[in-house]
């Protein structure tokens, strides 16, 4: 192994507690913008959930709807013009709203009702582990997930409980889906979501649009667009990226967590820069001496680049360890940490090039030095 | 005679700025041959170290020359100085600067490593360098497990490891006690005549004498007499 290397790995271990300071830094920062990075990323998946899971392939929305939860309405007159295009097999409405749930003690809670055409099949429950979807059709009967049986004061299969003074029972159980708003969903047939959440009759949020095999979805949407009035067609890309959008920089939130992350990537700079340049200046002499031995500048920069590039992968393997545990605790939680293989080179790049760009003020700290001190000290 | 290795030719250098400004060398020249040890003798801030400098090509001089193995130095940058160093320049210091978390035979390689000479071949000529200094059986040990005249020794071999044109030596024994400097010394010697080295030792201290084949004396920045040494200790 070129000495390099050695000179680097001794230069880091030497002083064993000023190394390990320098690691805790890389893995305080690193943790901080894993979190603040897989928080935007389950942020972002969860604010489309509802978009994932619906089967649909084009979205019809009243004008300026911001994301899946705003509630607006459109008239169900225009379902039938939809119908009346070539190429439309389907056109399935659901109707969104919050409701207010009383349980059986009197207790009151926010719930978000989604309702749908059951028998197409739009946007159903997913994930059951209790119930049948099918059971969904009788009078009364809702999906809830278990994960807020608390919440909504119920035990399972069976539980009843009003929903704008209306009794419900709980008929199917789902399991995680759960609302970042920390809201309950509670899913039910269309025609009594309108019910429970003031919708009139012959209205609905949204259409949701089957194409028939051999249609064409660009000349689709464009025939929905002129044939209807006052709606706009977006695919489900389309619907999930609006929706973040909204969710994510409308609100500010992404901003926050991004600021979040940017503050993590600072502090560890700074951590791994002092550390360096307090490493490079204790052994200044040593690379006095290097240069007396005529070694190039590049070669000194060498031993401190991979000084950096070695916190790197020591800090980043013990975030991406901590990280993992993050992942885990947070897994079902209403806000889920979520870490796909992509944040996750993303992040080991950022740790490389924190860490080597916290060596530059080291790097000029040696460019200025010079071989003759070895003279005088 | 033989050509000279390293010659300074009429060298002036100026140190510090403002009115710290000081003429540390005031026309100085100076032709180191191979198979000879100089000492080059002078009280405290005559420009002993200063000479030294700019004859291992570290600090370049405002007037005269410095030709390397008869090639002129100027104009040269510092990455065409630190080239200089490395393939005709050995230093030995006062304060033998190693490396303490390397070995010993570490120490030596570092100098072959800077030239980018592979691991394997540079281990094999550490370790004859460190034989040729008498440290064979020392080649893993670290500086802290060394004495002084042991690290000396160690500093002395990574200075020839690279068979450099001269060897540069500033106060080598005054970090040790007599019998030690005296066998630094003897190991100096033989490199310059055994091996064809020339060899400039910078020292102020006259128990150096019976060990040198030339003796330059330096005041306030000028040569101000040469003369022929014993060098009665072989």
């Amino acid at each position: 192994m070129p000495l390099v290397f050695t000179v680097a790995f001794r230069n880091l271990f030497h002083d064993r507690l000023r190394f390990v300071a320098t690691v805790i830094g890389i893995v305080f920062s690193i943790v901080l913008v894993t979190i603040q990075m897989g928080l935007y990323l389950g942020f972002g998946r969860m604010v489309t959930t509802m978009i994932d899971h619906a089967s649909a392939d084009l979205w019809v929305m009243p004008k300026g709807t911001k994301c899946f939860e705003d509630p607006s309405l459109l008239n169900l007159r225009e379902r039938y013009r939809a119908l009346s295009i070539n190429g439309v097999a389907q056109a399935i409405p659901v109707v969104i709203g919050f409701a207010d749930w009383r349980m059986a003690g009197g207790e009151m809670t926010p719930v978000f009702v989604i309702g749908s055409d059951l028998r197409s099949g739009g946007l159903e429950p997913w994930d059951l582990v209790d119930g049948q979807l099918e059971s969904l059709s009788a009078p009364k009967a809702v999906a809830v997930d278990r994960t807020y049986f608390a919440r909504l004061g119920v035990s399972g299969i069976g539980s009843t409980a009003e929903i704008r003074e209306q009794p419900v029972r709980v008929a199917a159980v789902t399991n995680g889906i759960r609302s970042f708003t920390t809201t309950p969903f509670v899913f039910l047939d269309v025609n009594r979501a309108r019910a429970y959440t003031g919708v009139p009759t012959g209205k609905a949020s949204y259409l949701l649009v089957r194409l028939a095999r051999e249609a064409d979805p660009d000349q689709i949407r464009r025939q929905l667009v002129s044939n209807i009035a006052d709606v706009e067609v977006l695919t489900p890309a389309e619907f999930r990226e609006r929706s973040r959008k909204f969710w994510l920089f409308g609100t500010g939130a992404g901003a926050a967590l991004f600021a979040g992350a940017l503050l993590g990537v600072i502090v560890g700079t700074v951590v791994v820069a002092q550390t360096l340049y307090s490493s490079t200046k204790e052994h200044l002499n040593e690379f006095a001496t290097l240069r007396a031995l005529g070694s190039s500048r590049r070669y000194i920069y060498n031993v401190i680049v991979f000084q950096a590039l070695l916190s790197a992968v020591i800090g980043f393997s013990i975030a991406a360890l901590a990280g993992y545990g993050i992942v885990q605790l947070t897994e079902g939680t209403a806000l889920p940490i979520l870490i796909t293989p992509f944040l996750l080179v993303g992040l080991f790049l950022l740790t490389v090039a924190m860490c080597v760009g916290s060596s530059i003020a080291a790097i000029v700290q040696v460019t200025r030095i010079d071989p003759a001190m070895v003279f005088t000290r | 005679m033989t050509e000279p290795l390293i010659e300074a030719v009429n060298v002036a250098k100026d140190l510090g700025s403002g009115a710290a400004r000081v003429a540390a060398l005031k026309g100085v020249s100076l032709a180191l041959r191979g198979g000879e040890l100089t000492l080059l003798m002078g009280p405290s801030g005559s420009g002993k170290t200063t000479l030294l400098s700019i004859l291992g090509c570290m600090l370049t001089p405002n007037e005269g020359s410095v030709r390397v193995r008869g090639n002129p130095t100027d104009p040269a940058g510092p990455e065409e100085l630190a080239l200089l160093r490395r393939e005709h320049v050995g230093f030995v210091f006062q304060s033998f600067h190693l490396f303490p978390t390397l070995s010993a035979v570490d120490n030596v390689r570092l100098a072959l490593d800077v030239r980018g000479e592979p691991s394997r071949a540079a281990k094999l000529r550490s370790r004859e360098a460190l034989r040729k200094v008498g440290l064979a059986d020392k080649t893993r040990a670290y500086p802290r497990e060394l004495s002084g005249g042991e690290q000396q020794r160690v500093a002395i071999a990574r200075a020839i490891v690279g068979n450099p044109s001269v060897i540069l030596a500033d106060e080598p024994t005054a970090a040790l006690d007599g019998e030690n400097g005296r066998a630094i010394m003897k190991i100096l010697g033989e490199i310059a005549r055994e091996q064809g080295h020339a060899v400039l030792i910078v020292t102020h201290d006259p128990r150096l004498l019976p060990f040198a084949d030339r003796i330059v004396h330096i005041e306030d920045g000028r040569i101000t007499g040469e003369q022929r040494g014993e060098a009665k200790v072989q």
